[in-house]
């Protein structure tokens, strides 16, 4: 198979990236008046990105641990001068991540949120390619422009509505996120001052040689690109930005946003274990305190303000905090086990955060529904055939008269994905975030105790079981105000276009526990080859230009 | 000349960040863009600073870094200007729509309550 196929599927590599441009093209030769047909190409490229993603992420997954790369020059350098981009296990992992929540946010956007400003869907695409981009490239500098990319579309994607409150949020996320990315670059240049190249295997090659006098240039080089990262992560104490951004944001980009907090958790995981794994002599587990206490510290904070929140919004803005947190701590411990769990967690975290920022706005719906009845949109939720309430004969409003009085449809809806999204965010069985959770706290049972982890380590065990009760606490005290409380209203008007992408997420969080041990064996599979770098530097440097005189 | 160099990031830094910090959103952005002045600098001076050599291989001279300057760092800085360039423009836009939206400069759209 390998032999006959491997040559079309390097090729692949790159197509994550030039699909979204492609696409982002097109859209904006289209114009901003043919909505439809905007809506149509911009739904088919995310559609065939997700595709793309599974292909290669079956792709990886299916070869031996020792080959688990595909590695694309872009340039057709030789490896240390061009830039490279390597699809593994994580990688794929990451993109898979970034289609789902990228298809689910699209999906709801088509509703009504695409008409509220111009230029939505080519700013959409140019995010995803800065996503899938960001999640490729073994280079460091090409990191920074994909980095810019992705900040470039979200600046324009937070702005998408307009709005007084909208602006000032974006004001201040742009600013900050300015500052970062000058931190990236003064990291990224005293990097490559010190070991005179930008590709990551190369730079992780040489770290060994660096002489002891500019040990702690490169310390300092490395600590400052990981603030960028950090700020990125909504790490503790650089995440007051977070919240307000996200809360202003409108839901579908805020649904996306859940993904863009792991884009700085996922740098944070490949160039530490790339340049710091335990063998690295002097430089072995650099800045893995940090790590483990600013993971924890922002599990804590993260979900100390899920109690604090009165609102669902800012709710789930925390849970997005929390959940960075609690990746960040168990990466630091660099035991591949609690590892594998933390990636599992992230999945799942991710894709029900999404699913969060998505429910925020039906349930602000329904409360607002009380004073004044959306106007225009009268299609009802039809019954669902396939999707969760099952119990859907009694949920109908014509029987109300017969059997008193029925739950509509569209609030039965809201009230159950609410309950699976809170039991996902908070790790209860029997959804996803339990299996994550539970992977997570065995592995700190079973894991020895390393010098990073000997205080650490419980540490994170007594926080992850603490903020689950917190997180369900809070999650609890909003679910009984939406849905309990108010008195005889009217049910909300919901479309199925809004619906589907919130039920198609909750079901890739059941499928996650349907499948929980293969996702966890490839999850393991992931962090034992991040444990062992030199495999993505022999990958990295055994890749060969293609002469021209052999032809594809 | 690396006094002059570290001396001149240093001013461009410090009165960058000073003016980051400020209230005012004219003012955060001619921050910004000091701070990205510096760190362009900064770039530059990562990559062996030197005089009168060229970054252009030429046929007469061996191709390296004893006759010639690192060419990366250039090309770096090239990217980083572009990109700062693209975002203070964005930035400025934003805070002209805040001015318009909140009628006032202050970056949290009101003033502080002394």
């Amino acid at each position: 198979m390998t032999g006959l196929l491997s040559f079309p599927m390097q090729q692949l590599v790159i197509a994550p990236v030039l699909l979204p441009l492609g696409t982002a093209a097109l859209l904006l030769l289209l114009g901003g008046q043919r909505r439809m047909s905007a809506a149509a190409i911009s739904l088919a490229s995310t559609l065939a990105g997700l595709v793309l993603a599974v292909t290669l992420l079956l792709w990886v997954d299916h070869q031996g641990a020792p080959s688990a790369f595909g590695v694309y020059l872009p340039g057709n350098w030789p490896v240390p001068f061009g830039i490279v981009l390597v699809v593994d296990r994580l990688s794929a992992l990451m993109m898979v991540l970034a289609a789902s929540t990228g298809l689910a946010a699209l999906l709801f956007s088509l509703a009504r949120w695409h008409r509220a400003g111009v230029h939505f869907h080519p700013l959409f695409q140019m995010q995803l390619m800065g996503l899938y981009g960001a999640f490729l490239t073994a280079d460091l500098f090409n990191l920074f422009v994909f980095f810019e990319v992705l900040l470039a579309a979200s600046y324009g994607l937070l702005l998408h509505g307009g709005g007084g409150a909208r602006v000032r949020a974006g004001l201040h996320y742009i600013a900050i996120n300015l500052v970062a990315s000058l931190l990236f670059l003064i990291g990224v240049s005293l990097i490559y001052g010190v070991t005179g190249t930008l590709n990551m295997a190369d730079v992780a090659q040489k770290l060994s040689q660096v002489p002891d006098s500019d040990r702690g240039l490169l310390h300092a080089g490395a600590a400052i690109l990981a603030m960028a990262f950090l700020a990125k992560a909504a790490v503790w104490p650089l995440n007051f930005w977070l919240p307000p951004a996200y809360v202003a944001a409108g839901a579908p980009v805020a649904a996306l946003f859940a993904i863009l907090t792991k884009v700085g958790v996922y740098a944070v995981l490949r160039l530490w274990t790339l340049c710091f794994p335990a063998s690295a002599g002097a430089s072995a587990l650099f800045g893995g305190e940090v790590l483990v206490w600013g993971g924890l510290t922002t599990l804590a904070f993260g979900a100390l303000g899920m109690m604090a929140s009165q609102r669902l919004d800012r709710l789930a803005a925390f849970s997005v905090i929390a959940s960075s947190g609690t990746v960040l701590a168990a990466i630091g411990l660099d035991e591949p086990a609690v590892s594998a769990g933390a990636l599992f967690y992230l999945a799942s975290s991710t894709l029900a955060g999404c699913a969060l920022f998505l429910l925020v706005e039906l349930m602000e719906r329904a409360r607002q529904v009380e004073l004044a009845p959306l106007a225009d949109d009268d299609d009802h939720l039809p019954d669902f055939l396939d999707a969760e309430p099952p119990r859907d004969t009694n949920l109908d409003d014509d029987e109300g008269a017969l059997i008193g009085r029925a739950i509509p449809a569209a609030l039965a809806f809201l009230g159950l994905a609410f309950i699976l999204c809170a039991l996902v965010v908070a790790g209860l069985p029997p959804m996803s975030g339990f299996v994550g959770k539970l992977a997570m706290l065995s592995a700190l049972l079973e894991a020895p105790w390393g010098t990073i982890g000997a205080l650490a380590g419980p540490a994170l065990f007594v926080l992850l079981i603490v903020s689950g009760l917190l997180a369900a606490t809070g999650l609890l005290r909003v679910g009984i105000r939406h849905f309990w409380s108010p008195q005889n209203r009217p049910s909300p008007r919901l479309r199925v276009i809004e619906c589907m992408p919130i039920a198609l997420l909750l079901c890739a969080c059941l499928l996650l526990v349907v499948r929980g041990e293969a996702v966890l064996a490839y999850a393991r599979a992931t962090t034992d080859a991040l444990h062992q770098p030199q495999q993505y530097i022999d990958a990295v440097f055994g890749a060969r230009p293609v002469s021209r005189g052999v032809a594809p | 000349m690396e006094i002059v160099i570290s001396v001149a990031i240093g001013v461009l830094a410090s009165a960058g960040v000073w003016l980051v910090l400020r209230p005012r959103t004219f003012q955060v952005l001619t921050g910004l863009s000091l701070l990205s002045y510096a760190v362009n600098l900064f770039i530059f001076s990562v990559g062996s600073l030197s005089i009168d050599k060229e970054p252009i291989v030429q046929a007469a001279r061996v191709p390296d870094l004893l006759n010639y300057t690192d060419p990366l760092p250039q090309s770096l800085v090239l990217t980083a200007i572009v990109i700062g360039f693209a975002t203070t423009a964005l930035f400025l836009v934003v805070l002209l729509a805040l001015r318009g939206l909140s009628g006032g400069d202050h970056v949290d759209g009101e003033e502080e309550r002394s």
